[in-house]
């Protein structure tokens, strides 16, 4: 009986594509297993733990990707998502904060490297300046969110209460957006490295505005930035409670900003790929292939690198004020060049055009900058302080340069991640697929019936002359 | 007759070098018409200066009676002129369903909203489009996939799918740019029979730039021939093929007089 069943289940596994299922399902357990026994108190002493456990972190959102590539049904990879960043994710991050704060910040990047891939991947605009929105969406909700307004405008009426967070969401990406139309009137017009030379100035005009705007009038308080950022409201905090589930404010508002972040993104995904699959997408595209034939077709050049610079400026309007409520506190240094660089960067690790390339793109880099990096300075110092030398050539290790940590080779890894990409593999990690058509829908015009085509959907613009020649 | 199209003493300048030169141009609608000119004689000039690409220095250039200079290229493929590129430009990362599509920008009528949301009124059109660019594949002859990259086509089928693109708009002109260039003779001939139809069946008024002179003696109704930027002859392809003139400008003096002698 039992064995008859057994045999059954082993043919049905056999037969169907189950057997992904179960693939996939075991690379997800054996992550989490890993993740799990990291996660044990004592592991941290191990040596190389930042290492082994930003690997084992890649690792499990890896399963993610495992889940995109596996031949399954739509519906069984969203279940599979969706309880990977709802159920597992969290519950990690409950028991360690730090993980929860890696992939939130990654998510932040994520949408980012989302929008800029609209300009950058699509329609081919290489824009240096892109942090610039971001910091728009951040300052906005940092000055209005804080105190600060107060002092520019000599009111007591500021902060407004957390309820007005998400009203300012959308104000933020409405305001990015127009600041994006208004850079891209006049900068549009230009081409090329043309473009890259303006943006990257813009980008860095609007830091240096940050920093000096604390006179005459002190909006953005200069150097010493805004502080204390409003947060959104808890407003499930008392359904929570009815719940019988107490938790801390600091877990909450971890969960909070990790559940808000993905919730941008899904929404910044759905939008893209809209996009992408239309009208709109397609003269992005053909903007960037060829400027004059895409005009020659009838595109409206300006009017479609604006929209593309808009859609991808609201992206990062959104995330900079998410950024800013999240971080408490915000000041001009989270805006530099360096932050503009960085999404490119995952943009052109991702693959320039590809959605899924842009996500593992910010999220690996994420990953190689707060976890691995600061990681291996942390190890590097625990090793200084031990006094531990360099064997071989005697070198003691507490008199290694701290200009020399790995936390400040990120710019270095930026360098000579982007050299080998461009070498080995300049499409990217995950490298846009052009859409084909389903192949029902080719096979099944093929088998229609031959007639002259076009005919009936062309009616002739004018009736056809008989031929005769021009001068008799 | 109304004009389609009609230049008068159009004049376009690069610095010192008059690239074309007081040229008068009329066009009744439904004919298939050749200009033809030495190499640099401002052939392709006229045509950017048509679709918009340069602004006239002076003159006028009207389209069914109503001015085109100072329109944008994509205004003037918005009122029904359509070209190909002597130097095929495709958009040669995308598909040739997508190159075609592209080429049908101006049609589109589902705005954002129905995008985001994929209302009918979008997926209606997408399909109905698609359709209509599936049978254009098919009338331009061509043999390859619709989702095959263009970049990974033959020449003479990336020349088949820009004629599908420029044809994908519904212009009411279209300016064909050396159509047969870099062809042999069997595509060559498939391809002049292609323009005929493009005029025939859809009743699509043809300039066509050439040098195939068996091309240009076959199909066109009426030639002109540029040289320096000037305009040196007109006429059914009989007549400009005896007008010493033109001789002179292909071939040389000596080989003018030699003709008329």
């Amino acid at each position: 009986m039992i064995r008859a069943k057994a045999v059954e289940w082993i043919a049905r596994i056999r037969n169907g594509r189950s057997i992904y299922l179960i693939g996939v399902l075991v690379y997800i357990v054996a992550a989490l297993l890993l993740m799990n026994w990291l996660g044990q108190p004592g592991m941290r002493g191990v040596a190389w733990y930042p290492l082994i456990s930003a690997l084992a972190f890649a690792a499990f959102l890896g399963s993610l990707l495992v889940i995109y590539y596996a031949p399954m049904a739509g519906a069984v990879k969203a279940l599979l998502s969706l309880a990977i960043l709802l159920v597992l994710l969290p519950l990690l991050g409950v028991r360690n904060p730090f993980l929860l704060e890696i992939a939130t910040q990654a998510g932040i990047f994520a949408a980012m490297a989302i929008g800029l891939n609209i300009v950058v991947g699509f329609a081919g605009l290489l824009d240096l300046g892109y942090v610039a929105f971001y910091a728009v969406g951040a300052y906005l909700w940092a000055i209005f969110g804080s105190p600060q307004a107060n002092i520019a405008f000599g009111t007591n009426r500021f902060p407004l209460e957390p309820e007005w967070f998400f009203l300012f969401l959308f104000l933020a990406v409405g305001v990015a957006a127009l600041t994006g139309i208004l850079l891209g009137l006049p900068v549009l017009r230009v081409r090329g490295d043309y473009l890259a030379i303006i943006t990257l100035a813009f980008g860095e005009v609007i830091r240096v505005i940050a920093n000096n705007l604390d006179k005459p009038i002190n909006l953005t308080n200069g150097p010493q930035g805004i502080r204390p950022v409003q947060r959104p409201p808890l407003f499930f905090k008392p359904w929570l409670q009815s719940l019988g589930i107490r938790a801390d404010d600091p877990v909450l508002y971890a969960l909070y900003f990790y559940l808000l972040v993905l919730l941008v993104i899904g929404f910044a995904i759905w939008l893209a790929r809209r996009l992408e699959n239309s009208w709109v997408g397609r003269a992005w595209t053909a903007i960037r292939e060829d400027e004059l034939a895409a005009q020659a077709m009838g595109i409206p050049l300006v009017r479609m690198k604006l929209a593309a610079f808009a859609t991808g400026a609201s992206f990062a309007g959104a995330m900079g004020m998410i950024f800013a409520a999240k971080q408490y506190f915000i000041n001009p240094e989270s805006f530099t060049f360096m932050e503009s660089i960085g999404i490119l960067v995952m943009v052109i690790l991702g693959g320039m055009g590809s959605i899924p390339g842009s996500i593992v793109g910010a999220v690996l880099l994420t990953i190689l900058n707060l976890q691995i990096l600061k990681g291996l300075s942390q190890m590097l110092n625990t090793l200084r302080q031990a006094g531990v030398v360099i064997p071989l050539i005697n070198f003691p290790l507490s008199q290694w340069p701290t200009q020399l940590e790995p936390a400040k080779y990120e710019r270095l890894v930026f360098g000579i991640l982007l050299v080998l990409m461009m070498i080995l593999r300049p499409q990217g990690l995950i490298p846009e697929q052009r859409h084909r058509m389903e192949l029902a829908e080719a096979i099944g015009r093929e088998k229609e019936p031959e007639r002259l085509p076009i005919e009936e959907e062309l009616p002739p613009v004018v009736s056809a002359p008989e031929v005769k020649p021009a001068r008799d | 007759m109304a004009y389609l199209l009609e230049l008068r003493k159009v004049t376009k300048r690069f610095g010192g070098l008059v690239a074309v030169n007081h040229v008068d141009f009329t066009l009744e609608p439904g004919r298939i018409v050749s200009i033809i000119g030495p190499n640099g004689a401002g052939k392709t000039t006229l045509f950017n200066l048509v679709t918009g690409i340069y602004k006239p220095d002076s003159g006028e250039v009207l389209f069914e009676g109503r001015p085109l200079v100072g329109l944008r290229p994509d205004q003037i493929t918005a009122k029904g002129i359509a070209r190909t590129f002597q130097n095929i430009r495709l958009f040669s990362n995308m598909t040739v369903m997508e190159n075609i599509l592209v080429g049908m920008h101006t049609r589109f009528r589902a705005n954002p909203m129905d995008i985001l949301f994929q209302t009918s009124r979008f997926r209606e059109e997408e399909q109905r489009l698609r359709d209509e660019a599936l049978r254009l594949i098919r009338f331009v002859g061509l043999r390859a996939s619709p989702d095959e990259l263009v970049k990974n086509l033959p020449y003479g089928e990336q020349r088949k799918v820009e004629l599908a693109r420029a044809l994908a708009a519904h212009p009411k002109l279209i300016l064909l740019d050396e159509p047969t260039a870099g062809m042999n003779p069997q595509e060559t001939a498939e391809t002049t029979r292609l323009i005929r139809r493009l005029r025939d069946e859809l009743g699509i008024t043809v300039i066509l730039i050439e040098h195939q002179m068996r091309v240009v003696m076959g199909i066109s109704e009426r030639v002109t021939v540029l040289d320096y930027g000037e305009k040196i002859a007109e006429g059914t392809p009989e007549e400009v093929r005896r007008n010493p003139r033109v001789i002179e400008a292909y071939l040389g003096r000596g080989a003018a007089l030699e003709a008329i002698a």
